[in-house]
Parts: structure tokens; C-alpha cells; sequence
């Protein structure tokens, strides 16, 4: 077996003492050293669907777009339509290049008219910086915000009860995908029903220097009301199992939107286009020559990144992410399988350890949704 | 917490104990700890002939498969058959219940060049491949 190193190289997120000191087993993800999980995953996995798990996603980047011309920017810029926002609401997007391929998924938190924070994946955010500076008029300012911010995310049935009675909170009427700013200790803190769970759920973003102390009044004085630290490898299981891409899994620079069934998140209408939209169109009439599909093995091992997707003897395409699902009750995953083949109830094979193993195509999410809809 | 004291290791973190010529593979509690909760183990087929360092059986975790080589050269004559049903027997009790599987030695000279436990100790960070 491999045993991941510890590299000074890495960056840490200002919790990072915190993680160790809670016995947090520190990996690289994406350059960060950061919690794959404390005391195991399944267990933080299963306590975040019953309970409250508090993750430490700081390392997630922040790039602030303001100026007279930022809506006309994003709007041409990304694919979604930023006219579905206003302030104090999220809208998902994907940022592509002129060929469609996809340089990353982002959320866009609408502060203001002209005012916006993008939430960007922690691998791809100098890459984002230059793919939006490249079009960025002079009336925009475009600011890395991502090594002064931090964000923890508080997922499952219990965090809105105990983000209320922990910090003062009124989120009852906060629904998903939209914001609010509030204040704690008379620091500013943003606060969005939004995660990547498959539950309710929240998440805090604050300046550094105030990322401990929400920390520990969420661990410390939020155990007896039912929360618990959970790493990167819960956050994967549950993500998952909700039917979430991940960048670098489902979505990276050789897919489009359309590839990826990430069609939602993409406005063709919209007036003045947008980056990506002729080779859009062009896989829009020819349609896509793959599918992103969720399955379930019908047999015990699991099925990893990059395995290959068999039907009838013949390849047909390539696992993306797989895992025990433990709230599923089964060995899932996603992949991509060739036109024709991503029909509910098709039996694929997928090849592991050089075996033929098989497999059924499923519909995704492979768990119910808890998002609190407004 | 039994006594690991007379075992051996190899850098892959697997642990032998050594009774006449039959060793007893498992993985080491370091090793359990980095491979995370244990989903599913595919044993290896008893009578198959292994070579010291060769893949011997994989293990499933939430994280990732990995690769358990095997230790010495031999032939499998048992495998933990009780780890079908209860794979978290690695996780649990990694020197006991959680045993992998048995090799009739074609070589014992090689587990006196294993890894002894404070060698181990002392590798166990730096180890893998």
C-alpha cells in the first residue's frame, strides 16, 4: 500500500492546527494539507446524514468581481444566466474556454448590483484568475480574495437548529442557494444555505483571523448538540452519493457542459452570448457522443477513477469517481459511457483488478435530496 | 493490545508471524489507519503459488483499493474467509481477527530478512511505493 507523504510545500488553511490536534489524518488534496478524515469516514459520513458534520473547506478559492461592468462581464464570461440573481442569492455556473471545454465549476454569490464573489475549486483558482482576466473590461476589478478567507460548511438535519442556538442565527427564512450577512463577536461573517452534501445545510465564510473561533464554537461547544468534524473523505462519499461532479473527476478541461448533463447550468439564450456557445450549439445538434451516468456494482468490488466501462465485450467508456456509498447501502459511482448507453437499468461491466465485474445503470442522485427549497 | 513484538514486516506494511514454515499475513495497525474504514477484501484463491513482493489480494477502504503484496514466496493455503462478511475485522483487529491469509513457505530464510517491529517503527512514515 502507498502511504501519502507530508510536504512543506503544501499549504495549510488557518484550522490546520486545530484538525491535528483533533487527530485529523492530514493529506494533499489539490496542494492543501488537509483532514481526510478524524475518526473514519464512514462514520462522519453517516453522522452528517443524521446528524451534523462541520467540515473545513477553506481551502476553496474567492475571486471578487466588482465594477460599473461586472454583470455584463460574468454574464458573457460564464455560461449560466446572472440575471436569474440578485442580492443575496447563488446561482451555479460553469466557466469555459472558446471551445466549451470546462476550466471549472463555480458559484457566484451576488453581494450587490455589480458586486459578486465567485467560489472556485482550491486547484483551479489561478487558472480561473487568467481565464477571466483575459476578458475582463476596465470597468471590472477582479481581486483574489482566496488566501484571506476562509469557509466552514455545517451539513446535515441538525445544522440549522444548532447554527441558531450556537450563534444567534434567524435562518428560517434563509432557502437554499441564497446568502445572508451577519454578525458574530462583532465580526462579519457570510452565511449560505448551500454544501455539496446532499443535505441541509450551510456554510460560513469569515476572514482568517476569525475562522478559529467559529471553528471551536462549532466542535468544542456544538459536540453536545450533536456536531462533529468530518474530513474530505465524507465530504466525497456524501457528494457522491447526492450525484455531485467534481472537478477533476466528472468535469475537467476535455469535457463540456452538455457532456457532463450539466446542460441546467447553461443559458444558450442568453442575449450577447457567451464564451463557448458556438461549439455549444454545434454539440447541441449533433449531440453529445457521451453521457455522464451513475451506477451501482452488482457485484462486491468497487469501481475506481479511470476503471474502464464495458457492454458487450466492447469498451464503451470510463469510470470517474467510485466509492462504498454508505447511506446508499451499495458500491457506486460515475462515469462516462457512450451514447446509447445511459439508459436507466442498462448492464454495463466495469473491468477491476482484471475482472469483469458487473454493473447496472442507476438514476442519479442515489440518495434523496434534503435541500430546503424556498 | 497483542503482543506484535515477535513479528516481522515487510516495507509495505504487511506483518508475518512465522510457526514451523506456515506465515500469517495481515497488515500492521499503521497501515489499517491509512487505508481507512475497510468495504470489501478479495482474498486470494487458496493453493495459488505467490512470490515474496507480488501481489498477493486487494483491499477495498472508502478511500481507495490497495495492493497487499506477499511477504514471502510460497503457496496461500487459507485465507480469512470471516473477512467476506466482516471486512472491518482489519480495521478492528488488525494482529488477530483481522488476519489476511496463510503461506506454506517455500523459502523461511526470508522472513528472517524482513523488517523487524522497531526497524518497522522506525521506516513506517517513509515507507510506501
Amino acid at each position: 500500500m502507498t502511504v501519502l507523504q507530508e510536504s512543506e510545500t503544501l499549504k495549510k488553511t488557518v484550522l490546520y492546527d486545530h484538525h491535528v490536534s483533533l487527530g485529523g489524518k492530514m493529506v494533499n488534496f489539490a496542494g492543501w494539507l488537509m483532514p481526510i478524515y478524524y475518526s473514519g469516514i464512514i462514520g462522519e459520513h453517516e453522522w452528517t446524514r443524521n446528524s451534523c458534520g462541520v467540515f473545513d473547506v477553506s481551502h476553496l478559492g474567492e475571486i471578487h468581481v466588482k465594477g460599473s461592468g461586472a454583470f455584463k462581464f460574468l454574464q458573457y464570461r460564464l455560461t449560466n444566466d446572472m440575471a436569474k440573481l440578485s442580492d443575496g442569492k447563488i446561482i451555479y455556473s460553469l466557466l469555459c474556454d472558446e471551445r466549451a471545454l470546462t476550466i471549472d465549476d463555480i458559484l457566484i454569490y451576488q453581494s450587490a448590483p455589480e458586486d459578486y464573489y465567485l467560489v472556485v475549486n482550491a486547484s483551479n483558482i489561478d487558472r480561473d484568475f487568467e481565464a477571466l482576466s483575459r476578458y475582463v473590461p476596465d470597468s471590472v476589478t477582479l481581486t483574489n480574495k482566496s488566501d484571506e478567507s476562509s469557509c466552514i460548511a455545517i451539513q446535515g438535519p441538525k445544522a440549522e437548529a444548532i447554527l441558531e442556538k450556537l450563534f444567534g442565527f434567524q435562518l428560517k427564512g434563509l432557502v437554499y442557494y441564497h446568502f445572508m450577512e451577519a454578525s458574530w463577536k462583532g465580526f462579519p461573517v457570510w452565511i449560505s444555505r448551500s454544501g455539496y452534501t446532499g443535505e441541509d445545510g450551510f456554510e460560513i465564510f469569515s476572514k482568517n483571523e476569525h475562522a478559529p473561533a467559529i471553528w471551536d464554537r462549532l466542535i468544542q461547544d456544538g459536540k453536545s448538540e450533536g456536531t462533529m468534524p468530518a474530513g474530505l473523505g465524507a465530504r466525497n462519499t456524501l457528494r457522491l452519493e447526492a450525484g455531485n461532479a467534481l472537478y477533476g473527476h466528472e468535469i475537467n478541461e476535455s469535457t463540456t457542459p452538455f457532456d457532463a448533463g450539466l446542460g441546467w447550468a447553461v443559458a444558450m439564450g442568453k442575449p450577447g452570448g457567451f464564451v463557448g456557445r458556438d461549439m455549444l450549439i454545434k454539440q447541441r445538434e449533433e449531440g453529445p457522443s457521451r453521457r455522464l451516468v451513475g451506477f451501482k456494482m452488482l457485484d462486491k468490488p468497487i469501481a475506481r477513477d479511470h476503471y474502464p466501462i464495458f457492454k458487450n465485450e466492447k469498451k464503451i467508456g470510463v469510470v470517474t469517481s467510485g466509492s462504498f456509498g454508505p447511506t446508499a447501502g451499495a458500491n457506486i459511482g460515475l462515469g462516462y459511457v457512450d451514447r446509447g448507453s445511459e439508459a436507466i437499468g442498462t448492464r454495463i461491466e466495469i473491468e477491476i483488478h482484471g475482472r469483469k465485474v458487473p454493473a447496472e445503470v442507476v438514476p442519479r442522485p442515489f440518495i434523496t435530496l434534503k435541500h430546503k427549497k424556498g | 493490545m497483542p503482543d506484535t513484538s515477535k513479528l516481522r514486516y515487510a516495507e509495505t506494511h504487511e506483518w508475518v508471524s512465522l510457526s514451523g514454515n506456515i506465515a500469517t499475513v495481515g497488515i500492521s495497525d499503521h497501515a489499517q489507519k491509512e487505508i481507512s474504514d475497510v468495504v470489501f477484501v478479495e482474498l486470494p484463491k487458496e493453493g495459488r503459488v505467490v512470490k515474496q513482493k507480488e501481489s498477493a489480494m486487494v483491499i477495498e477502504s472508502v478511500k481507495a483499493a490497495f495492493d497487499i503484496y506477499a511477504p514471502v514466496s510460497g503457496k496461500i493455503i487459507k485465507a480469512n474467509q470471516a473477512l467476506s462478511g466482516k471486512p472491518d475485522l482489519v480495521n478492528r483487529s488488525p494482529y488477530e481477527e483481522g488476519w489476511l491469509f496463510q503461506i506454506e513457505c517455500s523459502d523461511p530464510k526470508q522472513f528472517q530478512s524482513l523488517l523487524s517491529e522497531a526497524d518497522y517503527n522506525n521506516v513506517k512514515h517513509h515507507a510506501g511505493h
